[in-house]
């Protein structure tokens, strides 16, 4: 806190900002750091326990110029170690690092370009696209793959993307794109295709099963094939993301104000729009609907570490990897061997968590 | 300097404004009134471009608006909105920065001479103290104060300003446009600022331009403006004009129903 600044400071003006900024970049470093560390131990958990130190070396032991040799420990070779960290356990939490990651960040970006609290990646009909398309892909007949993926993913990305563009299609004005319609509509056609998943739910039978367990989310069972899809997209998508960061704090001025400060409003909400919901379908079609990561990771680090964009983007997406990675940890490790739907602990863990954060922080503004 | 020629714009092809031709040069104070609905934030709206033109040309600095980029046109005209809406988490410190948008391009960050020119339009309000609060903790005329430095920030040869002492007491009143006044002369710019209050237009503006129904009424200097017969017609009010004891500038005054 600054107080009224005597004329001997303006030649080294007080400027509290690069002080925000240091704890901000701080923050980032010791994020990654532990986003690392709970990588590793995510790996140690699992039917067998292996040790922490086993885990790091397996993990490490690929990598060239390092030297590590594959350790053994206990009654496990070097083999069946390499094969059920790296093959079986790593792919999976890997995944769930990228689609915590996807989550976060689209999330903060949709809250963003709405300047409202309530948004979250699923609010243009990302969600009920991919719901309906996954439900569709559970019910044709006949088997689809492409690139060793079955009908499922597939489906649920074509419907997640056709689903925004519909929406997107539905809500433009001439050449503009009012936030309010694109919410509307995007809320109109998420209850239209969740009414058609619905209906299909009904009438389908056995799969009953398999529909419900995918609209609640899941990461058993990830082959590394889809860590190294889903990769590239979070990865492009965010980088375009992190860019907009500075033209995402001008415009939660308003969009009037943004413009006479010499943002293109339209062209960066079309591109933030299509980069968030890239990465939100390429989330969503192997994990299903995971649900509150996206609207509570970028509150909680808003509330933490301030509304700047260029810090909370990037830091909502690191907070994301590492929520979703320990609450899929706990998904399939406290009442082992059952496997609880990881959306059920998102919502479980998060929602207090989050309450806490918005008692301890009363009165502050979210935007 | 800004000029429009024959401008005609309004929303969803019904125009508000009508042939509207002004002029304003460097270092003058050029003054908008008219009642409510006669067009004076219409008409610096489609000044920034947030609306578009019907028919005509707006020129700054002799350039055709239409031809410029925003980024190009946010470095020379500045903008003070009417009641501007500013992100309640940010701190008044971070918004004044804001201003250094236009000139920083996509991906530089801000340096030490952004903070400067930053921390000088501050200076300049005399908003220092508010640098590191949160603005949704401020009052009206804090923010306002707060989006006169943003706008400083800009380093912008025009700046408009729509009613920017609507939220304002009138000690802050005096302070904005006695700061808007001094900058203009001493650094020559352009200022255009759409005014309620006709006293305040008189004291602080070399010319007027009166509108009325979209259309310019009259323009000149205060004298010939402010006076009771123009009044009577565009506001349909009944004032007595009166001249200020200081600089003789026209003073409007109303005098209550009953004592008519």
């Amino acid at each position: 806190m600054i107080s009224r600044t005597t004329s001997e400071q303006i030649s080294e003006p007080a400027i509290p900002y690069t002080l925000h900024w240091r704890s901000r970049i701080y923050a980032l470093i010791g994020l990654s750091g532990l986003l690392v560390v709970v990588i590793i131990f995510a790996t140690t958990l699992g039917s067998v326990h292996i040790p922490f130190a086993t885990c790091f070396q397996v993990l490490f032991s690929p990598l060239p110029f390092l030297h590590i040799t594959p350790p053994c420990w206990q009654t496990l070779d070097a083999a069946t170690l390499h094969t059920i960290i790296l093959d079986i356990r790593l792919p999976r939490v890997l995944l769930a690092g990228l689609v915590g990651a996807a989550l976060g960040v689209a999330g903060a970006t949709y809250q963003g370009l709405f300047r409202n609290p309530l948004a979250d990646p699923y609010l243009l009909g990302v969600a009920s696209g991919a719901g309906l398309g996954a439900t569709v892909a559970f019910l044709i007949p006949f088997t689809i793959s492409w690139m060793s993926f079955g009908a499922v993913p597939l489906f649920a990305f074509a419907g997640a993307v056709g689903a925004v563009a519909v929406v997107y299609s539905l809500a433009r004005v001439g050449r503009t794109l009012p936030a309010t319609t694109l919410i509307l509509a995007g809320v109109a056609l998420g209850s239209f295709f969740s009414s058609i998943t619905s209906y299909l739910m009904t009438i389908c039978g056995e799969e009953l099963h398999g529909i419900v367990f995918w609209l609640m989310g899941g990461l058993s069972l990830t082959r590394w094939s889809e860590v190294l899809t889903v990769f590239p997209c979070v990865l492009v998508g965010t980088v375009i993301i992190y860019l907009h960061g500075r033209p995402l704090n001008v415009m939660q001025l308003d969009e009037e104000q943004a413009q006479q400060l010499g943002i293109n409003v339209e062209r960066v909400k079309l591109i933030l729009l299509g980069a968030a919901s890239l990465i939100t379908a390429a989330a969503v079609c192997f994990t299903g609907l995971i649900g509150f990561v996206g609207i509570i990771v970028p509150h909680a680090v808003r509330l933490i570490w301030g509304p700047d964009y260029r810090f909370l983007l990037p830091l909502s997406t690191l907070v994301g990897a590492i929520f979703l990675i320990v609450a899929d940890t706990l998904a399939h490790t406290i009442i082992p061997p059952t496997e609880i739907p990881v959306g059920v602990i998102t919502a479980f863990c998060g929602a207090p968590f989050f309450l806490y954060l918005l008692r301890k922080r009363q009165g502050f503004a979210f935007f | 300097m800004i000029e429009l020629k024959d401008v005609s714009l309004g929303y969803n092809r019904r125009a508000v404004l009508s042939h509207i031709s002004l002029k304003a040069a460097p270092g003058e104070m050029l003054g908008l009134i008219g009642p409510n609905g006669s067009g004076k934030s219409t008409l610096i709206r489609g000044m920034t471009r947030i609306i578009g033109l019907f028919s005509g040309h707006i020129l700054v600095n002799g350039r055709d608006l239409e031809d410029m980029e925003r980024e190009e046109l946010a470095r020379i005209v500045a903008t003070v909105p009417q009641s501007a809406a500013l992100p309640g988490a940010f701190t008044a410190f971070e918004v004044v920065l804001m201003g250094r948008t236009p000139h920083l391009g996509f991906l530089r960050y801000e340096g030490r001479k952004d903070l400067d020119i930053a921390w000088q339009a501050m200076e300049a309000t005399q908003t220092e103290y508010l640098a590191e609060r949160r603005v949704g903790e401020l009052s009206g005329g804090e923010r306002q104060r707060i989006v006169i430095a943003r706008a400083l920030t800009q380093q912008p040869k025009v700046i408009l300003l729509d009613e920017p002492t609507t939220y304002l007491d009138i000690n802050h009143q005096v302070e904005a446009l006695d700061l808007v006044r001094k900058l203009c002369l001493e650094q020559s710019l352009t200022v255009v600022v759409a005014l309620h209050d006709l006293n305040l237009a008189a004291q602080y503006c070399d010319r007027l331009v009166m509108l009325n129904e979209g259309r310019v009424f009259t323009e000149g200097g205060p004298m010939e403006v402010l006076t009771a017969v123009n009044i009577k017609e565009v506001y349909g009010a009944e004032i007595s004009i009166l001249h200020h004891p200081v600089n003789g500038l026209p003073v409007a005054l109303v005098t209550a129903g009953e004592s008519r």
